[in-house]
């Protein structure tokens, strides 16, 4: 009888491409094994390695109840049924791709405008990345990717592509800035390794920092990309997450637009998702929006792998289209996004000294625990993330699986959960590290000598009065007490 | 490095395309001949006018090589993989001129200069791909459909297997049932469960909707065979879970055996991102085209000489387009064949449910049921689009025995997963048994119906067709109609239906059928009003080729 050996299948099916055997994914598997649940499993472990935005849930869930015939499904909507369930064009349905242009504008202050026929669709950003790496590299070529950038792109770009990815280092001492001469190095370094680099692709706001890009860092990309005459894939996914009104995030729709800047358009890629920004990545909408014609042509063609169900097509174009509902679900979700934000690293701070990079963005926050690390090393900071999901029961993300250059940091995401499994991440935090004394130790000391990356309350300007005056709810309400000192604590 | 790039890719503007017209090659050449000429006629000796064609000759091919491999110089060692096209410029240059520009340039500033800029090989591929006459029909159709009121002269479509003649019962069900199927997510009955819906799911399908989809399967493939949900992975369409298959089961460079005539829509699966390639078996009218062994045998020798390496077959089965099934006897020998030589059998059983023959329907699944052995090389694709008529929810299905293709397809399904709200409602929709068994039997009717009536329509005209028992398809015999017995006089006929009678079909050579003359007619998406008018306008074609013949 004969076998099939292992090596009839293809390397992409037996290599570990996919990238599920990094750290990454094991908290994932950490989590599954033992999910914690508020009355079933109250000791389980905290996912916080997962960046869904589930904080305007209720937002979303009232809309679609007091619109029932956007689904297609109901007795009120089912009218529409037979041309939506036949409708298999690649192109997709002209609602839906109006209404993601009209969205994309208004997440980015509606300063520029996106053309319909431009849009293409994909399985989430993650097919969407793919898309963009098949139609611009050859198997062997590479992208530039600044550090530390989210794990799955190793998936993404690389697995099924043979695309390479080049790291561009990024250093905490001047808070993971993107910079010239860091980019400059890298290209220079796969030039004389004789790898073709064919891009380089940002992700702004940054997947894991949670920071924004500025118009002059933007700029010098720009720059750079033109100069060099490589692509720049531009991964906003988080667009619509900049909580902050200062500094204003600035789209690369708008700087290629500038006066001051020669830019072949050519060049110009932005991957786009549903699943961040409106929070449902349960819905798979991924968007390539490319400025070059003959990669949108045959993005367009590829579409074919990863095409959104045109039900849920409909229902996002029937919801985006509502514009009334649009901009308050965006002002909605940034509000409550800053509170939890604030809220949650303030307690990380003022309890236990626990600081995290500034951010002004994102689902999560870029947690520093370098002072926790024996030594500063990798093993190190894997020892103490093992510590931190066995122990602490939180699934936090380790530095090391965004390819981070320093050891010592970890992304936790804050807007998976509700209050109360937030205040209980906390308290969690807070017991760990009052039941190690020298931990507590060093974070105090921490806590005087602490310098660039302080949070710094003040000067976070939350403009809208409203914003303000949820944070002091939320704090001050019964449901979310404010969390007692750590001196208190420690005698009960 | 620079240079060596402007070399090797070739991109003009497009702007300075369209105003010459003349690929860049040609003109690269030109430029640097004419001097030559010069000095030839400048000092006119004869001698040197009959050295220039060598010359000529040689310049070719220095340029030719100079732009086919940039880096002859620098070769690159860490190279992990051919490309998948590595005479990428060659191929992006024939369909340059073509390319439609897009009006949306206004939107952005005037000064942007545009230089040249590399894409990967395969655009070039991909996009001339799309110029065969499959995919422009399909255009034509969008751009002018025909509507019986309002666009009594558009073009009727025939050339996409969609199946409209039972979509009223579906929405009748969803009337009746699914008011809450999607936006229960999973939560208790009547309650919105956002988190059911929005929130990650896995990439591979709810668990839900994989044992709905195995019951369903086993409703359409015989209820003897029982499918297992774990051995099934979802995916975002048939299309994703074939390119998926051909991912997992070869490597850039290797080949999968595909008896013709075939779906156009293999070569983008199989072929375009994987760089895996078809080897077109050829199957004749005088078998029925059906698949012979003796002909995979010899193609798998053939390749295996080229140091071609064969990783499996594809066959469709109901096959499309022909509409034949495959026997059960066949499908033994199809498999004793694979184990022979070592390979996977990939078998594409979309139309199963399709059925409105005499003949029975085994599916692949069943035989290796019975055989036990080598379930291993065996794969379903499968889906809903086309027997539960919902292609714009795209589910496609992989079922397969082999374990370590369901966990790569598992973890490849995170480029295409189904939204989860589609996911819901289809879970609730084939749950319904007694709706589904009434689905299936009332639409194998309509099908039935139909394709009489259609195959009774061209049977006036003279037309043969192919017995069919699955499928969407009528496979037409128009060599009659045909000026001159080839794939030129075959493209020539399609170019009259298209343009003069405005019917979008396909011609057998984009199902890469040998025999020139033959066409497949979707007739699933007519009503029954449709068909005379069908009729009328092929009669009209078929008297002026007639009377030209």
């Amino acid at each position: 009888m004969f076998r099939l050996s292992c090596k009839l299948l293809s390397k992409v099916a037996t290599s570990d491409g996919h990238g599920e055997n990094s750290p990454y994914f094991d908290g994932w598997k950490a989590y599954e094994s033992d999910p914690y649940h508020p009355i079933n499993n109250p000791e389980g472990v905290i996912q916080m390695g997962l960046a869904e935005n589930q904080l305007c849930f209720d937002v979303i869930q009232n809309w679609l109840m007091n619109n029932p015939k956007a689904s297609i499904c109901t007795p009120e909507g089912v009218d529409a049924f037979k041309e939506i369930a036949i409708f298999q064009d690649y192109h997709g349905l002209s609602e839906f791709r109006e209404a993601v242009a009209k969205f994309m504008a208004k997440v980015r202050g509606n300063n520029v405008k996106f053309d319909p026929d431009r849009i293409v669709m994909s399985g989430g950003a993650t097919g969407a990345h793919e898309m963009i790496a098949f139609c611009l590299a050859d198997p062997g070529d590479a992208f530039l990717v600044p550090t530390p950038y989210y794990p799955a792109f190793d998936r993404d770009l690389k697995w099924r592509t043979g695309v390479q990815i080049i790291p561009v280092v990024c250093k905490s001492s001047n808070n993971f800035k993107v910079t010239r001469e860091a980019i400059e190095g890298a290209y220079k370094g796969a030039e004389e390794a004789n790898i073709r680099v064919q891009g380089l692709l940002i992700t702004n706001p940054s997947n894991p920092l949670g920071t924004t890009l500025d118009r002059e860092t933007l700029k010098s990309l720009v720059r750079f990309v033109n100069e060099k005459n490589i692509h720049l894939v531009c991964d906003e996914i988080y667009a619509a997450t900049v909580f902050m009104s200062e500094p204003n995030y600035v789209s690369v729709a708008e700087i290629i637009e500038e006066e001051d800047i020669e830019c072949n358009p050519d060049l110009i890629h932005i991957v786009y998702s549903l699943s961040k920004d409106m929070g449902f990545p349960g819905f798979r909408v991924g968007i390539v929006y490319s400025y070059n014609d003959r990669v949108m042509n045959c993005a367009r063609k590829m579409s074919s792998f990863g095409l959104v169900s045109s039900q849920t097509q409909h229902m996002i174009a029937s919801m985006l289209s509502d514009e009334e509902f649009v901009d308050k679900f965006i002002t909605e979700s940034k509000t409550r996004l800053a509170v939890r934000q604030q809220y949650f690293s303030m307690g990380l701070y003022d309890q236990v000294g626990i600081r995290c990079l500034k951010s002004n963005a994102g689902l999560f926050v870029w947690m520093d625990l370098r002072k926790l690390l024996k030594e500063q090393t990798f093993e190190d900071e894997m020892a103490l993330w093992k510590v931190i999901i066995d122990e602490v029961r939180l699934n936090v993300s380790p530095g090391s699986s965004f390819h981070c250059s320093e050891p010592g940091w970890f992304r936790v995401c804050f807007a998976n959960m509700d209050d109360k499994a937030m205040e209980l991440a906390l308290t969690r935090i807070r017991n760990f590290v009052l039941k190690n004394k020298d931990i507590a130790l060093s974070l105090k000391k921490q806590c005087w000598h602490s310098s660039n990356l302080r949070l710094n309350l003040s000067s976070r300007n939350l403009s809208s009065r409203r914003m303000e005056e949820i944070m002091l709810v939320g704090m001050m309400s019964p449901h979310s007490p404010l969390p007692q000192s750590p001196l208190l604590q420690a005698r009960t | 490095m620079t240079l060596t790039r402007l070399s090797r890719t070739w991109e003009p503007q497009p702007e300075e395309n369209k105003k010459t017209n003349t690929p860049t090659s040609k003109r690269t050449a030109m430029r640097v001949i004419v001097p030559l000429q010069g000095v030839v006629q400048g000092r006119g000796g004869l001698v040197l006018g009959s050295v220039i064609p060598v010359l000529f000759y040689f310049l070719q091919l220095y340029l030719k090589r100079h732009r086919n491999d940039p880096n002859d110089n620098q070769p690159e060692p860490n190279d992990p993989a051919p490309s998948t096209s590595p005479s990428s410029s060659t191929e992006n240059l024939p369909e340059l001129p073509g390319l439609a520009r897009s009006l949306s340039r206004t939107l952005l500033s005037p000064r942007s200069p545009r230089v040249p800029v590399y894409v990967s090989g395969r655009v070039g591929a991909i996009l001339k791909d799309s110029e065969t006459p499959y995919f422009v029909g399909l255009k034509k159709v969008k751009e002018d459909p025909y509507d019986e009121l309002v666009n009594p002269n558009g073009v009727i479509q025939l050339g996409l297997a969609e199946n409209k003649l039972s979509l009223d019962l579906i929405k009748e069900w969803l009337a009746e049932n699914a008011g809450k199927a999607i936006l229960d997510g999973g939560g208790k009955r009547g309650e919105l469960s956002m988190s059911g819906i929005a929130s990650y799911q896995p990439s591979d399908g709810l668990m839900e909707l994989k044992v709905a989809v195995s019951g369903f399967m086993s409703q359409v493939m015989g209820k003897a065979i029982s499918f297992i949900p774990s051995q099934i992975v979802l995916t975002a369409g048939a299309t994703s879970a074939t390119e998926m298959l051909s991912f997992c089961l070869a490597d850039t460079g290797n080949a999968f055996l595909v008896p013709t005539p075939y779906h156009p829509g293999f070569n983008r699966d199989v072929k375009w991102r994987t760089g895996v390639e078809i080897i077109p078996v050829p199957c004749r009218s005088t078998d029925n085209f059906s698949l012979s062994i003796s002909a995979l045998d010899r193609a798998f020798n053939q390749a295996k000489k080229r140091g071609v390496k064969v990783r499996g077959i594809l066959i469709s089965n109901p096959s499309n387009p022909v509409g034949n099934l495959l026997d059960r006897e066949t499908l033994y020998s199809l498999l004793d064949f694979a184990r022979e030589k070592n390979i996977h059998i990939v078998s594409n059983e979309i139309f199963a449910g399709s059925t409105y023959g005499s003949e029975e329907f085994v599916s692949m699944a069943e035989i290796v049921d019975l055989e036990e052995l080598d379930r291993n090389r065996v794969h379903i694709v499968y889906g809903l689009s086309k027997d539960l008529s919902l292609p714009g929810f795209r589910v496609g299905v992989i079922y397969s025995f082999n374990e370590k293709v369901l966990a790569a397809a598992k973890n490849l399904a995170r480029f295409s997963s189904i939204s989860a709200p589609t996911q819901h409602l289809l879970t609730s929709m084939l749950l319904d048994t007694e709706f589904t068994q009434n689905f299936i039997n009332i639409n194998r009717e309509r099908l039935r119906r139909m394709y009489n009536e259609f195959l009774s329509g061209l049977k006036q005209l003279g037309i043969k067709c192919r017995k069919s028992n699955g499928g969407f398809y009528c496979w037409a015999d128009m060599s009659g109609l045909i000026r001159t017995y080839s794939e030129k006089g075959e493209l020539e006929l399609w170019d009259k239906l298209m343009n003069v009678a405005k019917l979008n079909v396909t011609p057998g050579s984009c199902c890469h059928c040998i025999e020139p003359g033959w066409f497949s007619f979707c007739f699933t998406t007519l009503t029954e009003k449709d068909i005379p008018v069908v009729i009328e306008r092929i009669r009209k074609i078929s008297e002026t080729c007639k009377s030209h013949n």
